[in-house]
């Protein structure tokens, strides 16, 4: 030990020695530095016995660690520690902080939801999730719909109602939409009479003569169209048939089409084939019934609602 | 020759032991000062009591659970969270700002790992005497004395350090609740485990590595070599004073008066050792500006006390400039400011500490935020009308519930859409989401492409009411 407290200052080198000057400075590691890096081994050392480590042919060491979890069927097991219980551990938690959410989701009426703005803000947010994970692949990301296969969410335009009570019933059942083939009754005149009828509500130039021969046609019994689509052409929400009179359009590309003629035979081949293919899925088995009142609630939002 | 090869060196460099000699001044007095207001502060403030209406009755607490921080009348959310890079960034420029000036200041009184150091030196001096019988006490052999003594020098170690680990988990909740807790085992096991941590690394910061941390650890103590200028004041030994031509010599025979010494060619230093058994750093400043350093000052009073008492001029060591040192016959040393890297710092740290001040004092209890949604970004309605949607974030900072109401003065009457919420109630510290709808009319949006939405609390009248710009979108606008 010094007496003088002042550390020694001496630069070692490795004694290597090249070109003559060129020297390689040996400073040794402090001991705090040293004794740190064989604590990390010891950890490591640990480590191996207490957690999943070793790969031994298709298996690996188990570690001493165990894991207590409860899965889907709430079976709690207890097994040693591995990454995917855990997770089945961290989602019990976050479902666990959701519920006090849908327990008052369960129990508060839908309009009451909406009003409620620690509710509602629970419902975009988690009505979010859900909708992604399940309702996206169809109707695409936030509602937009997609020509040809599933509606747009987000207008005021219902196919099947857009009450709470009939959004719930959507979901939880499903819905199959169906429209019969014209193409062996109908004439192609009377299918253009019957598309030029339908776009004069849109006010799209279309011959008046014809729209008026589609107009007789549509309510006469030989196409017989009003019977389900209605008198006024509105659609009915009982039996998914399409309102014809605004200008949003879910199986025909109507929007898509440049000139008259290519949304008449839009519309044409719509009426020749008819429809069997608007099914949506029923969820009621899939997600739990609060799952599926928040999805409603989320909706409504979306679209407005009615 | 020393023998330097490989076989010679050892793995590790073994540390000499530093037993600092007490020393006596007006650097000492400082630093003891800037200490009892330290550690004044740090120990006894969450144990102030703060009232409020809704939140932790504590003047200073970070409720992380519940995501925010009070400090008095302050309550500072995540979306505050520029105030703390801001911080950061004044205190890093102001760490640079000083250093350019007066060098390592912060090192050598403010820092906590010199703060603490001295705290457990102050306790080694106390259970086991001054120098000499320190290092009688480490040369001793194994007995009941030396046992008793460190092992008291350790106990109370260990206890400042727990105490210090407690203080700073407190911060983080209720103080008397959270001592209670504590002692009682209710605790959460994320204060055990911080406590436990935090004892165990200042007992051995402050007990065993002490400048080891400033030499290896600490970044700041390494790169602070780029912040000096020579015209920065730092501690300095006049080395022209202190060495004269024949370099410093002890005051033995006719070597005793300034006169027959610089006659001889001698120089003032009369190397008594006493600014090296003072020095916390174990570094010999006589060998000039060195990265150990800590700029505590201790070795200027030591000098000072010497030179005092064999009746030579005081300020052998001292804050000076390089440059002034070097020069030969050294002006009084004066801060030398007008500097542009000084003045640089300074426009920096002015304008960023008024962007601060002026950002704190504006905080209004209500935070907005308007997001058009994107997916879809526009939908034609059955009528005709083309609609937007909006989600609106509100979050209520104030300590009371509150109603807002928003809306869009600039659009026609009915668009705006907000559903059945009229007006939003959001809990104090809350934030919500609520969704609105804006539809237009074709012939209407390409007056209305830019709007305004007007969010006011209808509660709280002292609060700003804010003005969000949004965008309107349409086919229109998409090609």
């Amino acid at each position: 030990m010094s007496v003088n407290n002042k550390q020694p200052h001496v630069p070692q080198t490795t004694g290597h020695v090249w070109d003559g000057d060129l020297q390689e400075y040996n400073n040794p590691l402090p001991n705090w530095w040293l004794i740190a890096f064989y604590m990390t081994v010891v950890f490591a050392i640990v480590y191996w016995f207490m957690y999943p480590a070793w790969p031994i042919g298709r298996t690996h060491t188990k570690g001493l660690m165990m894991i207590t979890y409860t899965n889907n069927q709430g079976v709690t097991k207890t097994v040693h520690w591995n990454t995917r219980a855990l997770l089945m551990e961290e989602t019990n938690e976050a479902v666990a902080a959701q519920k006090p959410y849908y327990d008052k989701i369960a129990s508060t009426p839908f309009e009451n939801i909406a009003k409620d703005p620690e509710l509602n803000s629970f419902v975009l947010s988690a009505g979010k999730a859900l909708f992604s994970d399940n309702c996206a692949p169809c109707h695409q990301q936030g509602g937009a719909g997609k020509m040809g296969l599933a509606p747009n969410l987000t207008d005021d335009d219902w196919l099947w109602g857009g009450h709470y009570k009939e959004i719930q019933q959507t979901i939880t059942n499903g819905r199959h939409g169906y429209m019969p083939p014209f193409g062996s009754v109908l004439s192609d005149t009377q299918m253009t009479q019957l598309a030029d009828y339908i776009l004069s509500f849109e006010k799209i130039p279309v011959d008046p003569a014809s729209a008026q021969a589609g107009n007789a046609l549509f309510h006469s019994e030989t196409a017989a169209c009003y019977y389900c689509h209605g008198a006024d052409a509105k659609g009915r929400v009982a039996h998914g048939s399409a309102n014809l009179t605004d200008g949003i359009w879910l199986w025909a590309n109507v929007p898509g089409g440049k000139t008259v003629a290519d949304k008449e035979s839009a519309i044409k081949k719509v009426i020749t084939g008819g429809l069997n293919k608007g099914v949506m899925p029923n969820w009621g088995e899939r997600l739990s019934a609060e799952q599926i009142k928040l999805l409603t609630v989320y909706e409504h939002d979306l679209g407005g609602g009615q | 020759m020393e023998d330097n090869t490989l076989d010679s060196i050892p793995l590790y460099e073994k540390r000499i032991p530093i037993v600092p000699r007490t020393v006596h001044g007006k650097f000492r007095n400082f630093k003891t000062g800037v200490l009892v207001l330290a550690y004044s502060v740090f120990f006894l403030l969450p144990w102030l009591r703060w009232h409020r209406e809704n939140g932790i009755p504590q003047a200073v607490v970070f409720d992380v659970m519940g995501r925010r921080f009070y400090i008095f009348d302050l309550i500072i959310y995540p979306q505050n969270v520029f105030w703390l890079a801001l911080l950061l960034f004044i205190a890093a420029t102001f760490l640079f700002f000083a250093t350019t000036l007066i060098g390592r200041a912060f090192c050598g009184y403010f820092c906590f790992q010199t703060l603490w150091t001295d705290t457990f030196m102050f306790v080694e001096k106390w259970v086991q005497g001054e120098r000499p019988a320190r290092l009688k006490l480490i040369k001793q052999p194994w007995n009941a004395e030396k046992i008793l003594k460190l092992g008291a020098t350790h106990f109370i170690w260990l206890l400042i350090s727990f105490w210090t680990a407690l203080t700073f988990v407190l911060y983080f909740g209720y103080a008397p609740d959270l001592v209670h807790r504590f002692f009682i085992g209710q605790a959460n096991s994320t204060a055990y485990f911080t406590v436990l941590a935090l004892t165990l690394s200042t007992y051995a910061a402050a007990g065993f590595m002490r400048e080891q941390i400033c030499a290896y650890i600490c970044p700041y103590g390494r790169f602070q070599s780029v912040m000096y200028e020579p015209a920065t004041l730092a501690i300095a030994y006049d080395y022209h004073r202190g060495e004269g031509k024949e370099g410093r010599v002890p005051m033995k025979g006719d070597l005793k008066s300034l006169e027959t010494r610089h006659a001889q060619g001698h120089g003032d230093c009369i190397d008594c050792g006493i600014c090296v058994q003072v020095c916390p750093a174990g570094i010999d400043i006589r060998d000039g500006l060195q990265y150990r350093c800590i700029s505590c000052g201790l070795c200027i009073d030591g000098c000072n006390e010497v030179m005092s008492s064999v009746g030579f001029p005081r300020g052998l060591i001292r804050y000076d400039s390089e440059y002034n040192i070097e020069s030969g016959s050294p002006k009084p040393p004066h801060l030398s400011w007008k500097r542009l890297k000084v003045l640089g710092y300074l426009v920096v740290l002015i304008g960023m500490s008024t962007l601060l001040v002026v950002s704190v004092l504006h905080q209004t209890d209500m935070v907005d935020s308007v997001q058009q949604i994107r997916q879809p970004l526009f939908v034609e309605m059955s009528n005709g009308e083309i609609r937007n949607r909006y989600e609106v974030r509100l979050t209520n900072e104030s300590d009371a519930d509150a109603v807002y109401q928003i809306s869009t003065p600039d659009l026609p009457a009915g668009a705006l859409d907000l559903g059945v919420m009229q007006t939003v109630r959001v809990h104090s510290g809350e934030s919500i989401l609520v969704d609105v709808g804006v539809s237009l009319e074709p012939d209407q949006i390409a007056k209305h492409h830019k709007f305004n939405f007007v969010i006011k609390s209808l509660t709280n009248p002292k609060d700003d009411v804010e003005v969000i710009p949004s965008n309107f979108s349409s086919e229109l606008s998409a090609s």
